[in-house]
């Protein structure tokens, strides 16, 4: 019943909309008279969801100059009614009051008090009816980007009475990009409606080099039908699947990757405290933990007196975060762990003290809640790549782990710092002897590791949440990645975050996410009975000492 | 190993913790009536706990003003449990046989309500759960003043089969006891309605799972047969951000496939940016955005008791705040803060809610509560989009699993039973654990 209606009503638009395009002279004379615009406009506050649809189909049917700016402030939450007498506008949060605009001629309104006025409510129907009136009303607009989500909304509302409208933009239509898309829309429009079957094989053709999974949303219904459209649509749809099939073994290794390298950004300051130093630093995690809490607080910094600079806000915070994270870790160094050398034991114990004492400082501190640490603009959203979906997020942090590695390897075989590091934990008398203050380089080797936990825990505050529980989530894991890998060999932690990450990703679609994980646990105690100094082992006698 | 000395750290730590805090209100012990506060302050669930300590001790402080309970001031004997299921059981022990307090208000998890609940049997005390939990259960001691599934999970399905059109659902959750038994009503509730076995996908993670690439690879999958599909979440706690943050990343809009969240609220959204997430749903029985007199004058009292005025309020403190009154109201009827009249007096009683509204305790020990649907708007709150017409009262033994459709719950005397078989006529036992 209801959705006769609306395609009756979209009809009659498409029939509005080609006058007001053919004729816009004579379309004001054609379109409806302004009371009658005002009380569709007034029938958006609508006592329930389905009013509200009439009159979005009204407005668009109406073709009014403004009708798509009143219906993306209804979209948006923009569009308020007066709670004395029902009169709708669009508002702008001001203080206590809202700015208001009014709907219709766009003329300034005196500003209303908030208390007086409410929302008028969307749900997510309302907004695909909105996107699909939206993308009638804006497909022949002048904005390439207008067009390209008119485009978008027709595909995915499927209206077969879009169809004519989109022969008429696409004859226009100069931008390849932007035509494709209209094309499919065109398509998934053609398989919707009651076209010759010929039509409809060429439209699954079309579908069919498009995006995988979404041709395969559009023709898996048709795959049913007697006779050559569901042929067609079996046979394109068996063959996406021989494609999906291929991708998704290179998705599963890059989806591994992506999880080595957090783990490998977790790990890789615990390759350095544990791995070089030897000490069972079971607050690493609460260093990570700190890093992303220095995030956060840099970012609150530049919001409040550097607005310009927030894209940039993690790149600021990265030094920030190595060096807090860093001076934590020395003055732990210096303060507890030196005293505990060579008892494991009690290194064990009082690091794990250090990490309560840390979580619940940070609880004190910032609350026990998540605090919200923002993404910039270049590492949100995705991209398709063939038939994946890459996330920039998480592309960003395979490359920043990798770079991470790489600068610590040439700290360690480079400078001098590495050298005496390197000397220390090969031969720690000898090198005493050789004139290097041992203590110094542990501190600063300690403070090295914990440094670059800090660092990882800028990037992990992009992916994960940002509370006091942070590095608890990752100290288990970080272990893990460094005796596997092999301790002491930082070549072993890169390799081991990775095999175990991609690992991770093969066994989780069959096997599930928490029995894939117990099987890599498995798998990990059962190469350690083998090979218990892990995948690199150090050899020599710095081992036994 | 490890978790052993962890343990005893943790043990430790919170013993000292909670030593201290209970420690420093002793004064005129005489003239006080004592109620314990069992949330964990520190651990993985502090994050959601902390707030509802906070709000019992406003709660509290506000009595306090209005002169306390039957003449006597209140005096709030806070422990932390540190999130260890085991030291629920041993502080709540404590609060009870050394604190001597007349009604212990507390646990979040399934796993910690388990845990204290032989104690509060053994020992014949009250407590007030203020979380929206399984279902499955009923005790003499316990009041059960959060949702019980159909106070939330079968409405919230109801609504996005008949508004959004969803005919295939991804069942998504953290792999323990609330989510498993929830699912299980839920996948029975939609079989019965007809959705086959094929357009049901269950997933379970492990707690504080943070890498969701395969998943939200694997529903954008699922959601492209064709059908319109939507992800029903009992995904809890800590494993919520970086879902959100992996679905917003991979484009998955709530047009598309909405995601309907049962732990998800106000609190959670706190650290998030939730402009990509607008439209994604939650159910409960209370949002912040409820527009009601009640509502409003108890987020102006909360903003000005705990100082801060960004400070979101959600389900579970309104939970508290119901299950606070009652008891309230319960002692003073009964003239007495003694488990047994409690227990009498408190069935039937009716306090206001948030929602312009009132709850009442239902001699299941479950409450009266009306069931809000609300999208994710882009400043962090909810829009409610869909209210239930009337009350709905707490169904203590799921109607779709076969084990328990027969069973109900009275604590009224003479039947004052928890698991009485309407079939065989017989009461079961105080309590069954599944």
């Amino acid at each position: 019943m209801w959705d006769c209606r609306m395609s009756l009503s979209r009809f009659l638009s498409i029939i509005a909309i080609f006058g007001f395009c053919l004729f816009p002279a004579v379309a004001g004379a054609q379109g409806m008279d302004d009371a009658k615009l005002t009380s569709l406009v007034q029938a958006l506050a609508g006592d329930n969801f389905d009013e509200t649809s009439t009159a979005v189909s009204g407005l668009a049917k109406s073709a009014a100059p403004r009708a798509a700016a009143i219906l993306n402030a209804l979209s948006a939450g923009d569009l308020y009614v007066s709670k004395a007498d029902r009169s709708v506008f669009i508002g702008m949060r001001d203080g206590s009051d809202y700015a208001a605009t009014d709907p219709l001629s766009g003329a300034k309104l005196p500003p209303v008090p908030r208390n007086t006025a409410e929302k008028i409510k969307v749900n997510n129907r309302l907004r695909r009816d909105i996107a699909a009136a939206i993308g009638g009303l804006t497909l022949m607009s002048g904005d390439a980007a207008e067009r390209r989500s008119a485009a978008e909304a027709i595909l995915k509302n499927r209206d077969p009475d879009s169809i004519a409208l989109l022969d008429q933009a696409l004859s226009s239509e100069k931008d390849a990009g932007i035509k494709l898309l209209m094309q499919r829309a065109k398509a998934a429009a053609v398989l919707n409606s009651s076209a010759p079957d010929d039509m409809k094989i060429a439209a699954i053709a079309e579908i069919k080099s498009g995006n995988g999974r979404e041709a395969l949303g559009l023709l898996t219904p048709l795959a049913g039908v007697e006779g050559p459209v569901g042929q067609a649509a079996s046979a394109a749809i068996s063959s996406i699947n021989a494609e999906l099939e291929i991708w998704n073994g290179i998705q599963n290794v890059i989806y591994g990757l992506s999880l080595g390298s957090v783990l490998l950004l977790a790990a890789i300051g615990l390759a350095i405290t544990f791995g070089v130093m030897g000490v069972i630093n079971m607050a690493h995690g609460e260093m990570v933990m700190i890093g992303a809490y220095t995030t956060f607080v840099v970012q609150q910094i530049i919001r409040t007196s550097m607005p310009g600079l927030s894209e940039y806000s993690l790149l600021l915070a990265l030094p920030a975060a190595f060096l807090v994270s860093g001076a934590i870790g020395v003055v732990i160094e210096r303060g507890i762990i030196r005293f505990l050398y060579g008892r494991p034991l009690e290194t064990l114990l009082a690091t794990w003290g250090i990490s309560l004492v840390l979580q619940q400082a940070t609880r004190s501190w910032f609350g026990a809640s998540n605090v919200q640490v923002g993404s910039p603009s270049w590492m949100s959203g995705s991209f398709d790549a063939g038939m994946l979906t890459l996330t920039w997020s998480r592309l960003w942090i395979i490359v920043f782990a990798l770079s991470v590695f790489a600068v610590l390897q040439l700290v360690l075989k480079k400078t001098m710092l590495g050298l005496r590091m390197r000397a220390v934990t090969q031969n720690r008398r000898m090198a005493s002897s050789m004139g290097i203050r041992t203590p110094w380089v542990d501190a600063l080797t300690f403070g090295l590791g914990s440094g670059i936990a800090g660092i990882a825990g800028v990037a992990l505050s992009q992916i994960a949440n940002v509370s006091p529980n942070l590095g608890q989530g990752y100290i288990i894991d970080s272990f893990m990645v460094v005796v596997f890998g092999g301790v002491g060999n930082l070549w072993g932690t890169l390799v081991g975050a990775m095999s175990l990450g991609i690992a991770n990703k093969f066994l989780e679609p069959f096997a599930g996410a928490v029995l894939g994980k117990i099987l890599v646990l498995v798998l990990i105690i059962l190469f350690i009975q083998k090979r218990p100094r892990g995948l690199f082992a150090l050899k020599g006698r710095a081992i036994e000492a | 190993m490890f978790s052993l000395t962890a343990r005893f750290i943790g043990t430790f730590a919170a013993a000292a913790m909670g030593a201290t805090l209970a420690l420093a209100p002793a004064k005129a012990a005489e003239d006080t009536i004592k109620v314990g506060i069992l949330h964990s302050l520190s651990g993985t669930m502090a994050i959601s706990e902390t707030t509802l300590k906070d709000t019992m001790l406003f709660l509290i402080d506000e009595q306090n003003k209005k002169g306390g309970v039957l003449g006597k001031k209140l005096e709030a004997v806070v422990v932390d449990p540190a999130s260890d299921w085991p030291l629920f059981a041993e502080k709540a022990r404590q609060l009870i046989e050394q604190d001597k307090v007349a009604a212990v208000f507390g646990c979040w998890t399934s796993s910690s309500r388990k845990s204290v609940l032989p104690v509060f049997e053994e020992l014949n005390s009250l407590l007030f759960y203020p979380v929206q939990y399984e279902g499955e259960e009923s005790s003499r001691n316990v009041f059960y003043t959060g949702a019980a599934p159909n106070q939330q999970a079968i409405p919230a399905v109801d609504y996005l089969a008949k508004q959004e059109g969803v005919e295939r659902w991804v069942l998504a959750g953290t792999d323990y006891v609330y989510p498993q038994t929830t699912n299980k009503i839920l996948k029975a509730y939609l079989n019965a309605k007809g959705v086959k076995d094929e357009d049901i996908m269950i997933n379970y993670t492990p707690f504080g799972h943070s890498d969701w690439q395969t998943i939200v690879s694997d529903i954008k999958k699922f959601g492209s047969a064709g059908k319109k599909t939507a992800v029903v979440s009992t995904i809890n706690g800590d494993a919520n951000v970086p879902f959100y943050k992996e679905l917003a990343n991979q484009g998955i809009k709530a047009e598309d496939i909405p995601v309907v969240a049962f732990s998800v609220g106000e609190e959670e959204l706190a650290g998030l940016d939730t402009k990509p997430l607008v439209g994604h749903l939650a159910a409960w029985n209370y949002f912040e955005s409820v527009d009601s007199d009640a509502n409003a004058e108890f987020i102006k009292k909360w903003h000005a008791y705990i100082k801060n005025d960004k400070r979101v309020t959600n389900d579970p403190m309104e939970a508290t705040f119901i299950g606070f009154n009652m008891w309230v109201k319960a002692v003073e009827a009964a003239g007495t803060t003694k488990s047994d009249a409690v227990i009498d007096s408190i069935v039937g009683v009716s306090v206001p809610n948030l929602s312009g509204g009132y709850a009442a305790m239902m001699p299941n020990h479950h409450i009266t509560k009306p069931v809000l649907i609300g999208e994710v708007q882009a400043d962090g709150q909810f829009d409610i989009v869909y209210r239930t017409p009337g009350l709905v009262v707490g169904d203590e033994w799921s109607d779709y699993l076969p084990g328990s459709k027969d069973l109900i719950s009275d604590w009224r005397k003479p039947l004052s039973c928890g698991n009485f078989n309407v079939v065989t006529g017989k009461c079961g036992g105080a309590t069954k654990t599944n």
